[in-house]
Order: structure tokens, then sequence, then C-alpha cells
């Protein structure tokens, strides 16, 4: 079991880094630092696919020189997957950010449990 | 090909298009697009009914150029055209209901916008309905977050600001658990397509490699969704992104989005684990549990609450929790009382919130219970419709919420034997007990009478559409009551399709 850790370490170490956004996105008061956690959270997944499209001792998917055995080239469909995701966790990043803007210029403060105690003193 | 084959793609792209086109539109165009955009997919979404019910068989739609283990497909049977109507039923009777309110509601220069949200809330979930790729689901996850975000928050005040945020980060734990769990799955299968990926899994565990990672995905895929669909103990964003933003916005929400993350959950758990491998699983245990749990804790929480709205939202944590203990009995009865509980809940649900703004409006604005005293009889259709709703979701006969109830108890009543049979039946009682305990107090509060009140009285004759829309309502719930039979065949005629 030990050793397939150290094999495969860029796994683990993607999946530490999503544990480590996971927790800072769920657990972090101040709503930056949970952006923040998100972006980690994904990268890790992306760090995943990457590694797992990977295979030692083969190239870039670009057919060059000929070549068209599939034996020469790394898998290319992760890579898109890592794109599409990339563009999706943009969109809701700056979504994320939009409304963190308008909390601040309503509350002047980035802080989730603040804002509560202050939304049951306006009392809507 | 049929001509009707090609369908499910139009309507996806028609909801799409528009919602494109609504955004430079001024808004009462806007509102015009978006009508007939769901009126022509709720026709179209008919036709593949009729053709899927016809030919008895589902059939996969391909897109692009590549055949299936690289290209993308959608795939159409009875359930998914069965659903995909229901929705677009849902939607126009929720949007048209809650239009007299949209203009207190959200400012004016904002109303094409909303428009814009909803086509492509439409378009997300028709996609997470047809969609035959996990990756693709993804995708429209998110954009079903993003405008369901966008619903929420489009009421501009300090509330709705952060019930959204909370609902995004909720959602976003929730769907980076899913992508991970979609990612994990392509590893070990190497396919994205949810037939090949069935067929990839079956092989796994016939060969028995891979069970720890193979249960992580699986783990992953079903309590992302369960996050995302407000499953107790998840639902704290619930009550407030339900409670503030529009009334629309509230029953579209309440009864389509978590619905379609719901649904996307059913097709993983046919299509792409296998029913087989997910029951031998320990998830489905998770998921029972955690249903029951929200049956009662979910209830409760609505009898606490003083504000009518919050109290609809609570119960909506109790009826999440109805169907994910239908997901975690583990048996085709299970999964068809699951389908029809997601039927009964969108229609009785949306009808509750639209309904409720009627009250609301006779009673000063104020959504406290004092002042609803007698508000029944202020505005005689909304007081009509709310006591529906609130039967049904109790489950008196006649009524949808019933059957979905006799649906659970005879599921419950085939598993002698499984340790499952009581615990189902035990708190499916204590859950009608507690959803009578608050809704028929509510039924009696407003038809209280009370002498000399200063509130206003609205007449039927005064709010023509939006009366018709009640009627309409109740219609289709007495509809999905009185007349379940054939229903209940279709949702397991889709789900044999399914398999």
């Amino acid at each position: 079991m030990g050793s397939n850790l150290i094999v495969n370490y860029g796994e683990a170490v993607a999946m530490i880094l999503f544990v480590i956004g996971f927790a800072n996105l769920l657990l972090q008061n101040n709503l930056i630092k949970k952006i923040i956690g998100l972006n980690i959270m994904d990268s890790a997944v992306y760090l995943f696919l990457a590694e797992k499209g990977y295979i030692v001792g083969r190239t870039v998917p670009i057919v060059v020189n000929g070549v068209q055995s599939v034996e020469a080239y790394i898998n290319p469909i992760p890579a898109g997957l890592v794109l599409t995701g990339i563009v999706v966790s943009v969109s809701v990043s700056a979504l994320m950010l939009s409304l963190t803007i308008r909390l601040y210029r309503r509350y002047h403060t980035l802080n989730l449990d603040e804002i509560a105690a202050l939304l049951q003193k306006e009392g809507l | 090909m049929s001509f009707v084959q090609n369908f499910p793609f139009f309507s996806i792209i028609l909801s799409m298009f528009s919602g494109t086109i609504c955004s430079v539109l001024p808004r009462k165009a806007a509102k015009v697009v978006n009508l007939a955009m769901l009126t022509i997919v709720g026709i179209l979404s008919a036709c593949v009914l009729g053709f899927t019910v016809a030919s008895g068989e589902s059939y996969t739609f391909m897109m692009g150029h590549f055949p299936a283990p690289w290209g993308n497909e959608i795939r159409a049977g009875v359930l998914e055209a069965g659903m995909a109507l229901f929705f677009c039923i849902i939607m126009i009777l929720s949007i048209v209901g809650g239009t007299h309110k949209l203009d207190e509601e959200v400012i004016e220069s904002k109303h094409s916008l909303y428009y814009v949200l909803l086509n492509l809330l439409m378009s997300s979930l028709l996609a997470l309905i047809y969609t035959n790729d996990l990756f693709t689901a993804y995708v429209f996850v998110e954009i079903n977050t993003i405008a369901a975000c966008g619903l929420i928050m489009i009421r501009e005040s300090g509330r709705t600001i952060v019930a959204a945020t909370r609902y995004m980060i909720m959602s976003l734990i929730g769907s980076g658990m899913l992508l991970l769990g979609i990612c994990i799955t392509y590893d070990l299968t190497g396919h994205l397509l949810m037939l090949n990926i069935k067929e990839a899994i079956a092989g796994l565990v016939v060969d028995g490699r891979y069970p720890a990672p193979l249960l992580v995905a699986i783990a992953l895929m079903c309590v992302g969704l369960a996050i995302k669909s407000a499953l107790f103990p998840f639902h704290s964003w619930l009550p407030d992104a339900y409670g503030y933003s529009t009334v629309s916005s509230a029953a579209i929400l309440s009864s389509l989005v978590s619905k379609g993350y719901i649904f996307l959950l059913f097709k993983i758990i046919y299509r792409v684990i296998g029913v087989e491998i997910f029951n031998n699983s320990r998830i489905i245990d998770v998921l029972f549990i955690f249903g029951l749990a929200g049956m009662i804790f979910g209830s409760v929480s609505a009898i606490r609450e003083k504000d009518i709205r919050r109290m609809i939202a609570y119960s909506s944590v109790a009826q999440i929790g109805y169907i994910y203990m239908g997901i975690g009995m583990g048996t085709e009865f299970g999964i068809v009382a699951a389908v029809f509980h997601v039927l009964t809940h969108a229609a009785t649900k949306s009808l509750l919130f639209i309904s409720c703004s009627g009250l609301t409006d006779v009673s000063n604005f104020e959504r406290s219970f004092i002042p609803l005293t007698g508000s029944g009889y202020r505005h005689k259709v909304a007081g009509v419709a709310f006591t529906v709703g609130s039967l049904s979701m109790v489950g008196v006969p006649l009524f949808a919420g019933f059957i979905s109830k006799l649906l659970f108890a005879e599921a419950a009543v085939q598993m002698v034997g499984s340790g499952k049979m009581l615990p189902v039946l035990i708190v499916l009682g204590i859950s009608t007990i507690l959803n009578a305990i608050y809704f028929i107090k509510t039924v009696i509060r407003i038809y209280t009478p009370v002498e000399n009140s200063e509130y206003r009285t609205i007449k039927m004759s005064e709010v023509k559409l939006y009366s018709l829309i009640l009627i309409l309502f109740i219609i289709l719930n007495l509809v999905l009551g009185c007349n379940s039979d054939p229903v209940v065949e279709m949702i397991r005629q889709g789900l044999g399709m399914f398999a």
C-alpha cells in the first residue's frame, strides 16, 4: 500500500491539495479565503487529471514526422477535460468574487459570521 | 431515423439560444420569448414522450461526427421525455404565477436578465435530463448552479445576497466532489459515456480490481449530488435561499433545481454504476439513513419556524429526505416511489410557494403567522390552493402526496425480512404526523375568522391570471393523485429503459 503511494506521488499530492482546498472552502470565515480554497480544490482535480493522462516516455498528441502509432502519444482527453473544467471554475470564481464585492459594499466586512450577525440586527 | 428523434437536441439548443437572445431584448419581448420557448420545448418533449412510449425503447442521439466510445451523446427514453415535459409545465406555471409580483421584487431594468437566467436554467435542466455523457453532465450541473444563484440574488437585498453566497459555497463543495468522483471514474474505466462506463465497471467488479477507488468514486458522486440537492444535513443554505428570493424563483428552485440533480443521481445509479453494484456498496445505506434523518429533522425545523415561507422551505428538506429514502431502499419499488415523489413534490411545493404569496399579499406582506390569521377568507383562491397543497404534502387521499406515501409504504412492505422495512414504516408514520402538525396548523390559522380585519381583500376577478394558474396547479395535483396508475406505469417503463 505504502509503495503505491510513492509511485503515485502526483495523485497523492493532488488529493492532499483537494482536501486542503475543500477544508478552506468549508471552514474559513473570510470569503476571499473561501474562494482561494475553491481554486485550490479545483486545481487539485486538474492536477489529478493531468497526472492520470500522462504516460511516461510518450509525447504530446500532435502528429509530427508522420508518426501515427497510438503508442507514441499520451492520452489527450484529460487535457480537454481540464480545459473545460478551468472555464467552469473561472466562471464560478468570478461569480463568487462579484457576490463578495456586493456583500463588502453593503456590510463592510468579509467575514460571513459577522455578516450573519448584521443581518440579524437588520431584522429583515 | 425518425425526425422526432432530433427533438431532445432541439429543445436543449432552443432554450440555450433563447437565453442569449433574451439578454438584448426589452423585458416584454423577453417574457414572450421565454414563454414561447417553454411552450415549444413542452410540445417537443410531449412528441418525444409519445414516440418513445409507442416504440417501447429508448434511443441515443450522436452529437457531432464521432461514434460511441469517443463522441458525445444524448439519450431519450420515456422517463427522460416525461420528466422534461413535466419540468416545462411546472416552469411555465411557476413563472406565470409569479409575474404579478415581479415588478415589486426585481428592478425593472433587470427583468430581461431574469428571463435569461430562467432560459439558461431550463437548458441546463434539459441537458441534465438527456445527457449520456458524465462530463457534459458536470458542466451543465455548474451552469444550473450559476443560473440558480442568479435567480436567488436577482431580488437585491442583504438577505438574498447572503443566501446566494451560502448556496454557492455549498454547491461548489458538492460539485467539487462530483467532479473528483467523475475524474476517478474516468481513470478507472477510460470512458465518459455512461453505457461504456457501466460495462467497464461491471468488468472491474467481476475481476475484483480497484475496489477501494471504485467505492470512493461512487461515494463522491452520490454525496456531491446529495449536497447539491440539499439532503439533510447539508440544507443550511436552503431556508434563506427559498425564503427570501422572488416567488417564482422560490417555486422553481424548490421544485426543479434540486430535482435536476436528483434525476442525474438516478441516471448515475442506473446507467453509470449499475443498480446491483450500487446496492452492494455501503453508500446506499448512508443515503438511506440521511434520508430518514432529513424526514424527521426537516419537519421539526418547519414546526419551529415562525415565517410561513421559511416553513415551506424547511418542509422541502423533509421531502428531499423522502426521495433519498426511496433511493436508499435499493429496490425497484423504492426507486419508482422516489421518482413519483419527485413529481409530487415538484407539483406541490411550487403550488405552496405561489399560493403563499397570495396569502401574504392580503396580510400587509407580513409572513409571520399572526397577521396571516383569516387570510384564507380575504384571498379565497389562494386559501383553497394552499389547503390543497398542504393536504397533498400531508398525504390525504385524492391528492398527489397520498400516492407517493402509498408507494413508499408498499415498497417498504415488499422488503419483508430486510432490516430497512421497519425504519421506513416508522419514520414514514412519524414524518406524516409532523407534516400534519405544521401544515394543518397553518391551514387552521388561515381559516380562523377575525373580526374587523384592517387588511385588504383580494377578489378572484382582480387577479384572473394568478387564479387560473392556481386552479391549473390544483388540477395537476388532482390528476397526479387520482390518476396515478398510468404515471407509475410510465415511470416503471422508463426505469426499465434506463438499465
